[in-house]
């Protein structure tokens, strides 16, 4: 019974003009509405002296804990610091720490897995015996114990970020490379003659890439909520700068009184990051061979 | 079986040996050294004083001595004494260690409470707006994070409704019903974090499951939709549920020190997080390493277990 419909569904699949690019296709729908999110992120955090209403560490002790006004559309927080601006000018530290950690995981994680994946022998299980212990700390865990003792600081929060997650890019760099380096193509390559660093960038690469893109949007999503974490616990940003964790933590103490000054940044956290699965989400679905062209 | 599980139990061995590597480690990247950088903090201190306290971290030993040292004693339960209170750091770790145990366990049966009957729900009504709702709530549950839930659900519960309170624990022994009241909310909070990643599994894998021959078998044998979906299917599709339910448990250990944080239980992560605050180099030593031992057990019994339930994985 399920086979006719396949079959219609193929041929309807076949009869559709052509088939879409994957990247159009991610940048379509919840994928698109993802994007979107991470665009007005991303600007608002680069052009943030001229989107932030006001100095983002200004005091204002009158105006302290206010709810939304007109002056101040998301309040104020106990110093009297406009919430608006503040979560505006903390998008720098959450998307910088975000993005450098990804980066670094990228780098590391990445060149370890894809030459794990192309030499297999004893490299592989170095490398994959090395993933293993980084995969034995609860994340969050080792980034508060890397920064615990290495201090706080930009520098040392991605330091942390990243190595958490350079085993997940390891694995999935040296899987899609295993599945790749016995195609016909790499093969060939290496045939013509070619040195190995020659195959692995020009044939090996290109074609493992697609899963790496994907790891890497969901990764940043990763990378903002472990940023958000270890500056509320107080490991991450120092104050007086703004990051989204580090706010909530501070508007806590004042919840009672006035809930904005915690809320709003923690929404913001929520949206971007949301912004960022359902972008990667979407991505995963374009790019996967087993679910591309499907409705 | 049992020489699988003999297998897998030596297979942990070599992991836990580089955990220990790495938490000895982390001592040694302060950058100056342990000592200096404590005396720091009270000011002038005698060169007598410094050189004892290096003695006493064994810092005038070479490097493998010192592991070597640190390691056999760990292993034997010693994990130092408290800088701070003079106390044995494991003494403290076996006084909480119970906490963060109840809180992990508890928003374990929140995750699964939740997510198994909302992706069970969302995969037979695949496409409507059930399946459609499911999949929104899953995102949203991805995308918060659990210290912000539990921040908003102390607003909603204990601010605005004042039914539970905000902080605080009471010892399960000593008063079962308030502990409950106490750790109602955390469990929410780092529970309903682990129940959307969960549901989005579950609903993944029972369509899989839904479409395999046995399933139309089971069907066509004229069993009712009822028997079909929870023997045959579900019973099934919970196979893969187990290993990520299994490490997403491990990481509940890490969630924990937020949790505990943000809702003052004095947990293991709490301890930790104390001892960063005073530079307790010996608590924090203790609480990664208690916290990354566990999680490694954790994952050994989930590979036990998953051979337990699929007998395919012990012929590997």
């Amino acid at each position: 019974m399920s086979e006719p419909a396949a079959v219609a569904s193929q041929r309807r699949g076949r009869g559709s003009a052509r088939r879409r690019h994957p990247l159009l296709v991610a940048f379509s729908g919840a994928g698109g509405v993802g994007a979107a999110i991470v665009l007005v992120a991303v600007l608002s955090a680069v052009f943030a002296p001229w989107v932030a209403p006001y100095d983002p560490v200004a005091l204002d002790p009158p105006a302290r804990l206010l709810g939304p006004t007109r002056e101040h559309l998301l309040g104020t927080d106990q110093y009297g610091r406009d919430t608006l601006s503040r979560i505006v000018y903390g998008g720098r530290s959450s998307l910088s720490v975000a993005a450098a950690s990804t980066l670094f995981a990228l780098l590391v994680g990445g060149t370890m897995g894809v030459l794990a994946g192309y030499y297999r022998g004893w490299v592989d299980g170095l490398m994959m015996r090395v993933t293993d212990v980084l995969l034995s700390f609860p994340a969050i865990l080792l980034a508060i114990a890397l920064l615990a003792f290495l201090g706080p600081g930009f520098v040392n929060l991605v330091l942390a970020i990243g190595l958490v997650y350079v085993g997940p890019f390891a694995r999935v760099a040296r899987g899609a490379v295993i599945t790749v380096r016995e195609e016909l193509f790499v093969e060939a390559s290496r045939s013509l003659g070619s040195r190995d660093w020659r195959v692995l960038l020009r044939a090996v690469l290109p074609a493992a890439a697609a899963p790496l893109i994907v790891e890497v949007t969901l990764r940043l999503a990763y990378g903002i909520l472990a940023e958000a974490s270890l500056s509320f616990l107080g490991l991450g940003t120092q104050p007086p700068a703004a990051s989204w964790g580090l706010m909530v933590a501070e508007g806590r103490r004042f919840l009672s009184l006035s809930p904005w000054a915690t809320v709003a940044p923690g929404l913001a956290i929520m949206v971007v990051v949301l912004g960022f699965n359902l972008f990667g989400d979407a991505l995963r679905d374009a790019l996967d061979p087993r679910t591309r062209g499907r409705g | 079986m049992l020489a699988y599980v003999g297998r897998r139990c030596l297979l942990a061995v070599p992991t836990l040996f580089g955990v220990a590597l790495i938490v000895f480690f982390l001592m040694r990247a302060v950058p100056g050294d342990v000592v200096t950088n404590l005396v720091g903090l009270q000011g002038n201190v005698s060169q007598e004083r410094l050189a004892e306290l290096r003695r006493m971290f064994g810092l005038d030993l070479p490097v493998h001595v010192q592991f070597g040292q640190w390691a056999s004693a760990a292993v034997r339960g010693d994990l130092g004494t408290s800088l701070r209170t003079g106390r044995p750091v494991a003494l403290d770790l076996a006084l909480r260690f119970p906490v963060t145990l109840e809180l992990t366990l508890l928003s374990l049966v929140v995750a699964l409470a939740v997510a198994l009957p909302v992706g069970v729900l969302a995969a037979l009504n695949r496409g409507t707006w059930v399946d459609h709702l499911g999949s929104v709530l899953a995102l949203l549950g991805l995308s918060i994070p659990g210290f912000f839930l539990g921040i908003l659900l102390i607003l909603l519960f204990s601010l605005r409704l004042q039914w539970l309170p905000p902080a605080g624990y009471v010892p399960l022994t000593e008063a079962p019903l308030q502990n409950l009241r106490h750790m109602v909310l955390p469990a929410l909070s780092l529970g309903l974090v682990l129940a959307a990643a969960t549901a989005r599994i579950v609903r993944s894998t029972l369509l899989e499951v839904l479409g395999l021959d046995f399933v139309r078998t089971a069907r066509a044998k004229g069993l009712a939709e009822r028997t079909v979906v929870l023997r045959h299917a579900l019973r099934n599709a919970l196979i893969p549920v187990v290993t990520v339910v299994g490490l997403q448990f491990g990481q509940l250990l890490g969630g924990a020190v937020i949790i505990e944080q943000v809702f003052s239980l004095p947990g293991v992560g709490r301890f930790a997080l104390e001892g960063i605050n005073l530079r307790d180099y010996p608590q924090v030593q203790g609480a990664v390493l208690l916290i990354a031992s566990a999680f490694v057990v954790v994952n050994l019994v989930v590979d036990v277990l998953y051979a337990l339930i699929d007998p395919r994985v012990r012929y590997e």
